[in-house]
C-alpha cells in the first residue's frame, strides 16, 4: 500500500530507446574548435555574416565558464561530442522521399500520421539536419512560411538576418553561445499579419547516434494580429554515454498577435537538455509557453517572455517529471518592461524514485511598468521519501503600482488519497496514476486533445511500477 | 453462514488499542445500526473493514462470504461488493467526479482494460443523481474538492448508489447534515435497499438515533470502549434516545465488574458482553 520505488525509468520501458544503424552522409570528428565550426558553415554554404557570427559565438563559448548555479553539469565533456551529423543529402517535402530507415523511425513515432490527421504542417529533424518539412498548401497560400532554419537562411535571408540572435544573443549564456556557434536545423516560422493558423504546426526532434550533440535553432515571427501554435516533441535512444541537446528558440510576437509554443520533451535519460527559449511580446501581444518535461538526465530550461510594450501578456505553464537519476530544473522568466503587462506562471513538478524536480523562476517588474500583474503558482508532488523538490522563485519588483501573487505547495501523495480511491475498487497503480494525472490536470487541459492524451500516456508510463 | 463475520477483532493505531475484541455478524438484507459515544471505536471498525492501512489488526478475523477479508487489498474488497461511505472523505484535486465514478464503476463491474461504455455510464449516473436529488454540476467538479459538508456526504451516497454494494458501511453519514438532507439521503438508501431485494446489507454507524427514524434497522448495537456492549432490536435505539449513553455506561460498568469476577460470557436479558 505504501508508496515504493521499485522501478525507475529503465530501458525496457522507455519506448523510444531504439536506435537505427548509423548511415550518414557526413559525420564530424568529436570535439569542438574553429575548424569544426568553419566546416559546418561551409557545408551549409552559408553567407559570410553567419560564418562570422558562428566564430564570434565560439569565442564567447570558449571564454565563458560553465554555469554552476543550477544542476550539476560537471560531467559534460564538450570534447567527447559529435557536433555535426548530416543524415541525408537533402530535405524532403514528401515522406516517400525520406530515406527508409529514417522514415521508419518517424513512422514509429507517429509523426506522418499526426500530420495527416491534425497538423497544419510538420517538420522532422534527425541528428543535425531537418529531413522533412512540409506545410499544407492552404497555409502556404496565405503567406505562412514553415521551413527548417537552414533553408530559411537560403530562401529568406533578409528576414532571418533581421531577427536572428536579436532575442537570444550569443553572449546570453554559455549554452546559447554554443548553439550560436554550431546550430543546425530547427524551425523557421513566419506568420503574416492577421493570419490565424488555427491548427498546430509541429516539429519533431530525434537524436539517433551515440555521443551526439543536437543544436537546433528555432525562430518564430508573428506579425501583428496573427496567431500560431507550434508544437515540438523530442526523443533519443538509450546509450550508456550521454547526449547533449542545446537548442535556442527565439520568438517575436508583434502587436496584438498571439503565439503558443508547446513542448513535450521525452529525451532518453542519458540526454542533457540545456535550452534557451525566449520571446519578446509587443503591444497587446500574448506569448504562451507550455512545457512538458518528462525525459532527459538533466533539463535546465526557463522559457522567458519580455513584455516590452503596454498590454503584453505572458503565460508559462510547465510540467516536470523526474524519475530515477533525473534532475528536472525547469521554470520561467517574465520581464515586465512596460505598463499594464500581465503574466501567469504555473509550474507542476513530480519527483519519484530519487528524482529531483522543481521550479526556478524570475518575475522582474521594471520601474514604470505600472498597473502590471503577475501570478506565480508552483506545486510539487513528491512520490516517495528518496525524491526531492526545489523551488527557487526570484522576484525583482521596482514598481509600486503592481499586483503580484505567489503561491507554492509541496505535497506528498497521501495514503489517505490512495486508500480512498482503492476503497472504490481502483487498483493501487491506477489510483496513483489518477492522483498524478489530477495534479497535472491544470496544464494538460490547456493542450490540444491529441497532446493531452499523449502527455497522460507518457506520465502513466513513467508511473508504471510505482506502487508496491 | 453470515456474509460478514467479525470475530474477536482487536485493532491498534500506533501503540493504542482501539478495538478490543469486537464481534459482529451481518448478512445481506439486514440493516445493523452501530451506535456509541465518540471514541468508542465505530469509525475504526469501519476503516479496518475497508482495509485502511493506518490501522493494524493485532488479533481476530473477518470473514466476508466465507473468505478472509483482512487478506484482501482495499480495492479487491470494493470489487467484491464492500463499500464504505466515509465520514471525512478526502479530496483528489484535478480528478473530476465523473471520471472517478466511471473508473470506480468500471472496476466494480469487472471491466479490466477498458472502461464502461460512456453512454451506458452517463445514463446510470443521471438516473442515480435524479434519485438522490444531486445537482448535475457536481460531476464536473474535482472529487470532494471545495465541497461543503453536505455535498461530501451526498457524493458518498452517490458513489454507493453507483457501485451497488453487497455490504455497505455508512460512517456517520448523517452527522453534519440538516434534517432535509438526512431525509433525502435516507430516501436514497431506502430505495437502494428496496431495489436490491435483500441483496444488500448495511452497517449504519451513527452517533444519534435521528437517522434511524428514516432508515429502519433490523438490529441495533452499541459500542463502548472498543467492544460491542449491547445488542438489540430497533427499540434499543429508542431506549438510548431516552437514557443517552450514560445509562448504557452505568449498566455496562456493572456487567463489566461481574464478568471480570467470573471471567466468562455473561448475558443479562438483551444486554451481553463478550470477554476476551
Amino acid at each position: 500500500m505504501a508508496v515504493t520505488n521499485q522501478l525507475g525509468i529503465d530501458p525496457d520501458k522507455y519506448k523510444w530507446g531504439f536506435h537505427d544503424p548509423e548511415k550518414y552522409v557526413y559525420k564530424s570528428r568529436k570535439g569542438l574548435d574553429r575548424e569544426i565550426v568553419e566546416m559546418i558553415s561551409s557545408m551549409k554554404n552559408e553567407p559570410e555574416w553567419m560564418r562570422a557570427y558562428r566564430l564570434h559565438s565560439l569565442e564567447h563559448f570558449q571564454q565563458r565558464p560553465m554555469p554552476v548555479w543550477g544542476a550539476n553539469l560537471a560531467q559534460i565533456d564538450f570534447n567527447d561530442i559529435y557536433y555535426y551529423l548530416k543524415p541525408t543529402e537533402k530535405k524532403e517535402r514528401s515522406w516517400d522521399e525520406v530515406p527508409e530507415n529514417i522514415k521508419n523511425t518517424f513512422e514509429k513515432l507517429g509523426i506522418p500520421e499526426a500530420e495527416r490527421k491534425f497538423l497544419a504542417g510538420a517538420g522532422a529533424q534527425y541528428e543535425s539536419e531537418s529531413v522533412y518539412h512540409n506545410l499544407k498548401e492552404e497555409w502556404e497560400k496565405l503567406g505562412v512560411i514553415f521551413l527548417d532554419t537552414d533553408s530559411a537562411l537560403r530562401e529568406h535571408p533578409d528576414i532571418v538576418r533581421e531577427y536572428f540572435g536579436t532575442v537570444v544573443p550569443p553572449e546570453d549564456n554559455k549554452l546559447a553561445a554554443l548553439n550560436s556557434a554550431v546550430w543546425s536545423g530547427g524551425s523557421f516560422v513566419y506568420v503574416p499579419a492577421g493570419v490565424h493558423v488555427d491548427i498546430p504546426l509541429q516539429a519533431y526532434f530525434r537524436i539517433n547516434a551515440q555521443n551526439m550533440g543536437q543544436f537546433e535553432r528555432t525562430l518564430i515571427i508573428c506579425e501583428p494580429g496573427s496567431y500560431v501554435h507550434y508544437v515540438e516533441g523530442c526523443t533519443a535512444p538509450i546509450y550508456t554515454t550521454d547526449s547533449l541537446h542545446s537548442a535556442v528558440v527565439e520568438i517575436i510576437v508583434k502587436e496584438g498577435a498571439r503565439c503558443r509554443y508547446t513542448t513535450i520533451q521525452n529525451w532518453s535519460t542519458n540526454t542533457y537538455n540545456l535550452v534557451t527559449k525566449r520571446a519578446v511580446a509587443y503591444r497587446d501581444a500574448t506569448m504562451e509557453w507550455i512545457d512538458g518535461n518528462l525525459g532527459s538526465k538533466i533539463t535546465m530550461k526557463y522559457p522567458s517572455v519580455y513584455m516590452v510594450e503596454p498590454g503584453a501578456k505572458a503565460e508559462i505553464l510547465s510540467v516536470a517529471f523526474a524519475g530515477r537519476g533525473q534532475h528536472q530544473d525547469p521554470g520561467g522568466k517574465v520581464i515586465h518592461a512596460a505598463p499594464h503587462t500581465q503574466s501567469v506562471i504555473v509550474s507542476k513538478s513530480i519527483a519519484k524514485d530519487g528524482g529531483r524536480a522543481g521550479y526556478r523562476g524570475l518575475v522582474k517588474i521594471y520601474s514604470g511598468a505600472n498597473g502590471s500583474k503577475s501570478a506565480v503558482r508552483c506545486d510539487a508532488l513528491i512520490l516517495d521519501d528518496q525524491s526531492r523538490s526545489d523551488t527557487y522563485p526570484t522576484m525583482e519588483i521596482d514598481e509600486q503600482d503592481v499586483s503580484i501573487t505567489h503561491e507554492a505547495t509541496v505535497s506528498k501523495v497521501s495514503d489517505e488519497q490512495l486508500f480512498y480511491l482503492m476503497s472504490r475498487g481502483v487498483k493501487a497503480d491506477e489510483a496513483m496514476n489518477m492522483i498524478v494525472r489530477g495534479f497535472v490536470e491544470p496544464i494538460v487541459k490547456e493542450l490540444p486533445l491529441e497532446y493531452a492524451v499523449e502527455l497522460n500516456r507518457l506520465i502513466a508510463l513513467e508511473m508504471e511500477g510505482s506502487v508496491g | 453462514m453470515a456474509d460478514l463475520e467479525i470475530r474477536d477483532l482487536t485493532v491498534q493505531v500506533e501503540d493504542k488499542v482501539i478495538l478490543k475484541g469486537a464481534n459482529l455478524t451481518l448478512s445481506k438484507g439486514e440493516v445493523h445500526a452501530l451506535m456509541g459515544p465518540n471514541g468508542s471505536g465505530k469509525s475504526t471498525l469501519a476503516n479496518v473493514l475497508m482495509g485502511n492501512p493506518f490501522y493494524q489488526v493485532v488479533k481476530g478475523e473477518v470473514l466476508y462470504k466465507g473468505q478472509d477479508l483482512l487478506a484482501m487489498s482495499p480495492d479487491e474488497r470494493a470489487r467484491r461488493g464492500l463499500f464504505i461511505a466515509f465520514q471525512y472523505p478526502v479530496s483528489i484535486p484535478g480528478v473530476t467526479m465523473s471520471s472517478f465514478l466511471r473508473t470506480a464503476v468500471s472496476a466494480r463491474r469487472g471491466y479490466d482494460k477498458e472502461l464502461m461504455p460512456v453512454g451506458e455510464f452517463q445514463k446510470l449516473l443521471k438516473q442515480k443523481m435524479d434519485e438522490l436529488k444531486i445537482e448535475p454540476a457536481i460531476v464536473s467538479r474535482y472529487v470532494n474538492e471545495g465541497f461543503s459538508g453536505g455535498e461530501k456526504k451526498r457524493a458518498e451516497i452517490l458513489q454507493m448508489a453507483m457501485l451497488e454494494p453487497e455490504i455497505a458501511i455508512m460512517d456517520e453519514t448523517d452527522s453534519g447534515l440538516d434534517i432535509d438532507s438526512v431525509k433525502v439521503v435516507s430516501d436514497g438508501v431506502n430505495r437502494m435497499l428496496e431495489r436490491a431485494k435483500g441483496a444488500m446489507g448495511i452497517l449504519l454507524i451513527t452517533h444519534y438515533s435521528r437517522i434511524l427514524h428514516f432508515i429502519k434497522p433490523s438490529y441495533v448495537h452499541v459500542m463502548f470502549d472498543g467492544r460491542f456492549v449491547v445488542s438489540g432490536g430497533p427499540d434499543l435505539a429508542e431506549e438510548l434516545e431516552q437514557s443517552g449513553y450514560e445509562g448504557i455506561k452505568a449498566q455496562f460498568e456493572v456487567i463489566a465488574a461481574e464478568v471480570q469476577a467470573e471471567g466468562a460470557v455473561r448475558r443479562a436479558g438483551k444486554v451481553f458482553w463478550v470477554a476476551h
